[in-house]
């Protein structure tokens, strides 16, 4: 397994995975619950902003449910179009790197060798205030 | 004979050998003329000093007698969103804003390595996503053509035109602003991002060649990543030999790059010239003929066909079945692979970093937030819209399997005997500004990309090549697709093809002497950017 492409490597967005199960209308075509939208905001740490951005996504998904009409039984996902082939592995050696001074100048907040951060395993508050755009 | 600035890359390589130009000269001509066009907004960052210092080596190289190849003291240009080490890469985008990568991307180095002069970045859609270069934080790229002779005659003839500059082209996109760069003359090749059609859809509407290698042919260490599984590094050149020569510079395995080949490639890309076609056999999608094709474009794809023929090629009808669902596939899966890919950017280790310090999600959310613009965000909702648990099987793997049955479409068509398939780049000749932006991003793309993503999604090489102009006068291209890693032969077809049609030069000379007017008209009339 791990010879395949591992550079595809769909990381979970940055914000974790939330507990919550929300259940999406089957149909796909249904309109966007605030649930979805709060719960899409959290994964993506991205805000919609506005209701014309949940219009866009719903079309998006309206959209992508055209493809419940093709036959895909039997079918494998295809994952690389270079999948018929070995993953080149290159040697285990380090062969480049100190390079730290460089790696800290792109940080706008850096104490000697830290990136700093701030405090985490705070969960993002019900967003109040900050923009507009209430969810109906 | 035309001007030092409008050669092909071999003329120029053999005049800089023969002592003819300097490439201090070539360097300062090329600066000069960009400085002139700034108003295409062409480029985010220009490079001056980089590129005189380059010369100057080059030069000395030269004196020599110990160039490093063809493309020593050649002027390319450079997408921004390759990263380029000490020079600013924003991807247009706030995201980015003054990050300064701290290495070169492996087809930067090599250009280079070849003692290319770097002149400058280019401009783009945010993050390369668009198919008008319209949605970047440095505003939209102009096409030379609107201000080109052939279009502007024909312009006159129309009552309707009234001031000139407020309806300028779009050049395409995403990467309109290396081609507004080649376009314009002002460097001989430039480099753009391929991950639906990215360079093909700008070369066709600013009568270059864009050409896509095939997946895996040349490295993407150092693109900053759109679609993992898709992006490929594409060329823009003013002619087919000219893209053969970059392409053998960049081609070639990566250490840094795993999805790089590995086999012996057919390296060096030299052209060999078609003296008859009577062996190729030349395929014709029939399910690319859509009712939104303009009648220019497709009595063009008819004539290049008849051409074909008429040159001894057998011409056939093939089925690619799968092809009106190839749009909604790809427009799956670069949701999805974009949502994984812009999680990087939370403005700790660099680029963006907004003021909030109550805790890392909200300083994430936020810098999120101010650096990326609404085409950005819409998609990274919409594809963790498609990862989610309750999601992933019905959209996301289900893509996946689509994206077989594509893949496999275009094997079963090379099966069957053709060689190279042959079908239009763009439903229509480049659109004006105004009318462009009618439309939100994602509605343009999805109709705008709908000749080129399937090529990414199988991972072929194709080339679009300017055919002819239109009876506006604006370029209308044609694409060639081959088979994967025969990315050669699909060159020399398109060679032999660009010798048959003789695609004009274009004419800017009054770009040149009216540039100071445009100026001004630039100031009186106020276009609205989109935020």
């Amino acid at each position: 397994m791990w010879s395949r492409l591992v550079s595809l490597g769909l990381r979970a967005p940055v914000g974790g995975r939330q507990g919550f199960t929300s259940k999406v209308d089957p149909q796909g075509s249904g309109r966007i619950t605030a649930q979805v939208i709060e719960h899409l905001e959290r994964l993506a740490l991205v805000d919609f902003g506005s209701r014309e951005a949940v219009a866009r996504l719903e079309k998006a998904i309206a959209f992508a449910d055209r493809l419940r009409a093709v036959d895909t039984d039997g079918v494998e996902p295809m994952e690389s179009v270079l999948e018929d082939r070995c993953l080149y592995l290159r040697s285990d050696n380090v062969v480049e790197g100190n390079c730290a001074d460089e790696l800290l100048q792109n940080s706008h907040r850096v104490v000697e060798e830290y990136f700093v951060a701030p405090p985490g395993n705070i969960s993002l508050p019900k967003l109040d205030g900050q923009e507009p755009f209430r969810h109906s | 004979m035309r001007t030092m600035l409008g050669r092909t890359l071999r003329e120029v390589s053999a005049a800089l050998k023969q002592g003819q130009i300097t490439p201090t000269e070539l360097c300062q001509k090329c600066l000069s003329l960009i400085k002139k066009t700034k108003f295409l907004n062409a480029y985010i960052t220009v490079s001056e000093e980089v590129a005189l210092k380059q010369a100057e080596e080059s030069e000395k190289r030269y004196k020599n007698g110990q160039s490093l190849g063809d493309l020593d003291g050649i002027p390319v240009a450079v997408k921004d969103n390759f990263s380029t080490s000490g020079i600013e890469t924003t991807c247009a985008s706030n995201m980015l804003k003054g990050y300064i990568p701290p290495y070169n991307a492996t087809v930067v180095q090599k250009l280079l390595d070849q003692g290319a002069l770097l002149m400058g970045k280019t401009n783009l859609d945010e993050f390369a996503m668009g198919s008008g270069s319209t949605d970047g934080v440095f505003g939209p790229v102009k096409n030379p053509w609107s201000y080109s002779k052939q279009y502007r005659e024909k312009r006159k003839q129309n009552p309707h035109s009234k001031n000139e500059d407020s309806d300028w082209l779009i050049t395409g996109g995403s990467s309109g602003g290396s081609a507004a760069a080649v376009s314009a003359f002002t460097c001989y090749a430039a480099l753009g991002s391929d991950t639906g059609g990215s360079t093909r859809n700008p070369a066709a509407h600013c009568g270059l060649v864009g050409f896509k290698p095939s997946y895996g042919l040349v490295s993407r260490h150092g693109l900053i990543p759109l679609v993992n599984s898709m992006d490929v590094p594409g060329i823009l050149t003013r002619c087919v030999d000219d893209a053969a020569i970059v392409l053998g510079a960049l081609a070639g395995p990566d250490p840094k790059d795993s999805t790089t080949v590995h086999d012996p490639i057919n390296k060096p890309f030299m052209l060999p010239s078609l003296a008859d076609v009577s062996k190729l056999c030349i395929g014709i999608p029939k399910e690319y003929l859509v009712p939104e094709l303009s009648s220019e474009v497709q009595s063009l794809w008819s004539k290049a066909a008849d051409l074909f023929e008429s040159e001894g090629a057998k011409v056939l009808e093939v089925s690619l079945p799968h092809t009106s669902y190839s749009i909604v596939c790809y427009h799956v899966l670069c949701t999805s692979e974009v949502a994984s890919n812009m999680a990087r950017f939370d403005g700790l280790q660099y680029g963006h970093r907004c003021d909030i310090d109550v805790s890392t999600e909200a300083m994430y959310a936020a810098t999120r937030r101010e650096g990326f613009n609404d085409v950005v965000r819409g998609r990274i909702l919409s594809g963790n819209f498609f990862l989610l648990k309750e999601n992933y099987e019905n959209y996301f793997v289900k893509a996946q399997k689509v994206r077989r049955l594509i893949a496999n479409d275009f094997v079963n068509a090379f099966n069957s005997g053709v060689d190279v398939l042959l079908t239009p780049t763009t439903l229509s000749e480049a659109v004006p500004y105004l009318e462009f932006i009618k439309e939100d991003n994602r509605t343009r793309s999805a109709q705008d990309d709908i000749f080129t993503q399937a090529v990414n999604m199988a991972g072929l090489p194709a080339v679009s090549i300017p055919v002819a102009l239109s009876n506006q006068g604006l370029p209308i291209g044609l694409q060639f697709i081959g088979r994967a890693f025969c990315d050669q032969q699909l060159l020399t077809v398109a060679k032999w093809f660009e010798k048959q049609v003789q695609f004009p030069v274009i004419q800017l000379q009054e770009l040149m002497d009216d540039c100071s007017a445009v100026l001004e008209n630039e100031k009186l009339a106020s276009v609205s950017l989109k935020q």
